[in-house]
C-alpha cells in the first residue's frame, strides 16, 4: 500500500491537483453526545469515559490524514485479498452432530435449545443513564 | 480507548411477536367509522370496504399501487453456504451446526460450489446479467439467532443483475385469457439464512436453533413493476415453478423454503411515489396476495382520511386478515456495511475467458451452466401447446396446480383417447372433482391409468360421456353416485341383498 501512495505522490504535479486536503464540512473533530449515544447502540459498546470519546476523536483525525491523498480516478481497493482466488469447497457433508460440545458454551440451556433473553430490550436514552459511571 | 463493555440485553432488528390483541384489529364488515389510534406499537385497523384500487369515489382521484418483492429462496444444497454441516428441513435442535455456523472464534467461511452453481442458473433463467467478480459483505444487526452479530451477504455487487421475470395473469370473462406481464428483476444476491428463535413468553426467554444457520439463501429482488396481490401471486408462483424447474430451490412456502416480503405504497397517477411499507410474514401464495391487496386499500383508506403513510414494517396476521405495525422505537436500521474481509472477491468465467490447465473444480463456467439449464416452465407450456393443441390457458392451469401435469402425461401414455379428450377430461372433470373435495393431485383415489382405461372405453364408444361420469363419481367416492348404483344391484337382486353388503363387495370391487 506505501508503494501506491508514493506513485500517487509522484503523479500527482501531472495531475496538477498536488497533495490537496478534501475540506472536512466538520471542522475539527468533536464527537456530539448524539453521536455517541448512536455509536453505543449500533455497535453496544460502552464509552465508559471522556478519555474513551478523546481516543476515538483522535482516532478519527490519525485517519483523516488519508485524505491528503488524491484518488481521483483509482478503483478503491475494497481487500487486500483481492487478487486471492476464492476456494470453492464440493458440496459435501462433513461437520455438525455436535451439540453437547457447543451447548457447553452455553450459560443456559433447554433441552438442546440455547436459551436467550425475550429480545427487544431497549438500551435506556441517554438522559436516563448515569453520566460515565465508570470514570 | 476503554475496553468495550458489551451490554447484555440487545435488542434487534426483528421482533418477538408473541401474541395480538384483539381489540385493535377489526373484521371485515364490521361497522365501524375509518379513524385510526394510535396505540403504542400498534396500530388500530378499521373496516376496510371492498372496493379495489381502481374504483374511484365520488370527487377523488384514481388510485394506483406499487408492489415490489423481495424474495428468499433457499438453496436446495447437501450442505450450507460456508460450512460442511448438512442442510435438512427437520432435526434435533441444534444438531446441524458446526463451529463456523456457531461463530465460534478462529472460524473461517469456505464458499460452497453448488450455491455459486445456482445462483449463476437461476440468474441465467431469469434473464439476468452474471457479474464475473462479485463481492461479499457483512450486514451487522444484532438478535440471538445471529451468533455473528452479521450476516455475510452481497450488497455492493451482487452475482446477478437485471433481470426479468414473465408471468401470465388470468384475465377476460371467465378468466379465460392468459396475459403475459414482465417484472424486472434488481438483483440475485447469495446470503446466509439466519438460526430460528422459539419465542417462550411464559418464561420470558427464547430457545435458538442453530440448524438453519448459514444455511444458502438466494435473495431475489424483484422491481415494483407489479400493482396489486394477484400480479404479486403470480410472479411469486412463476418463480417458484423456474427454482423448482431448475432444481435451484424447493422452494415450499409452508416450509419456509421460499419467503417474500412485500414493499407497498399508493399514489395518484402522473404524482411522486407515495412511502412505502414492507409487509412481512406470508407464508402462503394466497396470504401473500391477500395481505397486499389489504396494505393498498388501508394506504388509501388513511391517506384519504387525511392521515399519513409511516415508513415502517408490518406484519400480516391472515386469521385476522389485516397487516399490523411491528414497528422499532430505535427508529431506522444502520446495518454498517462493510466488506468481508474473509473472503476475495468471488470470480466466474465464460468459455473465452476461461484460464487454460485450471481446475476444474475451482472454476465456474457460466457458459457450461447455460448449455446444462434444464427446461423452463415457459418452454414446457409452449410444448404442451405445440404437442397436444391446447390453449395457452390450459398449459397454465397444468402447471399450477402441483402433480397435475405428470398426471397428464401418465393419462397420455396409457391411453388411446385424443390428446384434446384428455386435456378436457383432466382439466374440467378430474381437476374440478379433486376442488370440489379438496384433494391434492396427491390424494387422488382416481390414478392415471383408471382414467385412461376409463377414456379408452369412451373412445371404442364402449361406454357413453354420462356413463363415463358416473364412474368418475364413484370413483370420487361420491356418496350419492355410491348409492345410486347401490340401489340399482338392490333392484336387480330384487330388494333380496342386504344393503350392507352390497357397499361392501361394490367398494371390492371397485378397489375404493
Amino acid at each position: 500500500m506505501w508503494s501506491r501512495l508514493v506513485w500517487l505522490g509522484l503523479r500527482a504535479p501531472l495531475g496538477g491537483q498536488g497533495f490537496t486536503s478534501k475540506a472536512d464540512p466538520q471542522g475539527s473533530g468533536r464527537i456530539t453526545a448524539a453521536v455517541i449515544e448512536h455509536l453505543e447502540r449500533l455497535a453496544l459498546v460502552d464509552f465508559g469515559s471522556r478519555e474513551a470519546v478523546t481516543r476515538l476523536e483522535k482516532a478519527i483525525a490519525f485517519a483523516d490524514r488519508l485524505r491528503a491523498v488524491d484518488t481521483d480516478g483509482v478503483e478503491p481497493m475494497e481487500s487486500v485479498l483481492e487478487d486471492r482466488c476464492l476456494y470453492l469447497r464440493s458440496d459435501n457433508v462433513v461437520e455438525g452432530n455436535c451439540a453437547d460440545e457447543l451447548l457447553q458454551n452455553s450459560h443456559r440451556v433447554v433441552e438442546e435449545y440455547f436459551v436467550a433473553p425475550p429480545g427487544n430490550i431497549s438500551l435506556p436514552k441517554l438522559d436516563e443513564q448515569e453520566p460515565f459511571p465508570h470514570s | 480507548m476503554a475496553a468495550p463493555m458489551l451490554r447484555w440485553g440487545c435488542r434487534g432488528r426483528r421482533w418477538a411477536f408473541a401474541r395480538v390483541d384483539g381489540g385493535s384489529c377489526h373484521r371485515r364488515g364490521a361497522p365501524t367509522g375509518s379513524t385510526s389510534n394510535r396505540i403504542r406499537g400498534e396500530s388500530s385497523v378499521a373496516q376496510q370496504p371492498l372496493h379495489t384500487a381502481q374504483k374511484t369515489r365520488k370527487g377523488e382521484h384514481k388510485w394506483a399501487a406499487v408492489v415490489g418483492l423481495e424474495i428468499h429462496a433457499q438453496i436446495s444444497s447437501n450442505s450450507k453456504l460456508f460450512s460442511g454441516s448438512q442442510v435438512r428441513f427437520s432435526a434435533p435442535p441444534n444438531s446441524l451446526v458446526s463451529f463456523f455456523d456457531a461463530s465460534l472464534p478462529g472460524t473461517l467461511p469456505v464458499l460452497n460450489r453448488r450455491c455459486v452453481e445456482a445462483a449463476v442458473m437461476t440468474g441465467l433463467a431469469l434473464n439476468c446479467h452474471i457479474n464475473k467478480k462479485s463481492l461479499f459483505d457483512r450486514k451487522h444487526y444484532f438478535y440471538a439467532d445471529l451468533p455473528a452479530g452479521y450476516q455475510i451477504t452481497q450488497q455492493r455487487l451482487p452475482i446477478a443483475v437485471n433481470g426479468s421475470l414473465i408471468y401470465g395473469v388470468c384475465a377476460g370473462k371467465k378468466q379465460s385469457q392468459v396475459i403475459p406481464k414482465t417484472v424486472r428483476i434488481k438483483q440475485i444476491q447469495l446470503e446466509q439464512d439466519s438460526g430460528k428463535s422459539l419465542h417462550d413468553n411464559l418464561r420470558s426467554q427464547t430457545l435458538i436453533d442453530l440448524n438453519r444457520a448459514g444455511v444458502g439463501l438466494l435473495e431475489v429482488v424483484l422491481e415494483p413493476d407489479m400493482s396489486c396481490g394477484e400480479e404479486a401471486a403470480t410472479a411469486v408462483r412463476e418463480l417458484q415453478l423456474i427454482l423448482q424447474a431448475l432444481g435451484t430451490s424447493q422452494a415450499n412456502m409452508a416450509e419456509g423454503q421460499l419467503r417474500v416480503d412485500a414493499n407497498i405504497s399508493v399514489h395518484h397517477p402522473g404524482e411522486p411515489l407515495g412511502v412505502r411499507t414492507e409487509v412481512k410474514n406470508l407464508n402462503s401464495i394466497r396470504f401473500l396476495a391477500k395481505a397486499i391487496d389489504y396494505e393498498i386499500q388501508r394506504q388509501i383508506n388513511e391517506l384519504e382520511n387525511g392521515g399519513e403513510i409511516l415508513n415502517e414494517t408490518r406484519s400480516f396476521h391472515h386469521k385476522l386478515g389485516c397487516t399490523m405495525s411491528m414497528r422499532d422505537k430505535e427508529g431506522k436500521q444502520d446495518y454498517r456495511f462493510m466488506p468481508e474481509p474473509n473472503l476475495p472477491p468471488l470470480v466466474l468465467y465464460d468459455a473465452t475467458s476461461l484460464p487454460a490447465g485450471a481446475d476444474p473444480q475451482q472454476v465456474i463456467n457460466i457458459d457450461q451452466i447455460r448449455e446444462t439449464l434444464p427446461e423452463l416452465p415457459s418452454v414446457t407450456r409452449e410444448k404442451l401447446v405445440q404437442q397436444y393443441g391446447m390453449l395457452l390457458e390450459h398449459s397454465f392451469t397444468l402447471l399450477n396446480e402441483v402433480g397435475l401435469l405428470e398426471f397428464f402425461q401418465n393419462v397420455i401414455k396409457e391411453t388411446r383417447a385424443e390428446p384434446k379428450k384428455v386435456t378436457s377430461w383432466v382439466l374440467n372433470t378430474f381437476l374440478g372433482y379433486l376442488k370440489q373435495q379438496n384433494l391434492a393431485v396427491s390424494e387422488s383415489p382416481v390414478t392415471p391409468s383408471a382414467l385412461a382405461e376409463l377414456l379408452d372405453l369412451l373412445d371404442s364408444r364402449t361406454i357413453s360421456s354420462s356413463a363415463a361420469k358416473q364412474v368418475m363419481d364413484v370413483k370420487n367416492r361420491n356418496p350419492r353416485a355410491i348409492n345410486k348404483l347401490i340401489g340399482l344391484v338392490r333392484k336387480a337382486t330384487q330388494s333380496r341383498a342386504d344393503p350392507v353388503m352390497i357397499k361392501e363387495i361394490l367398494e371390492k370391487k371397485l378397489s375404493l
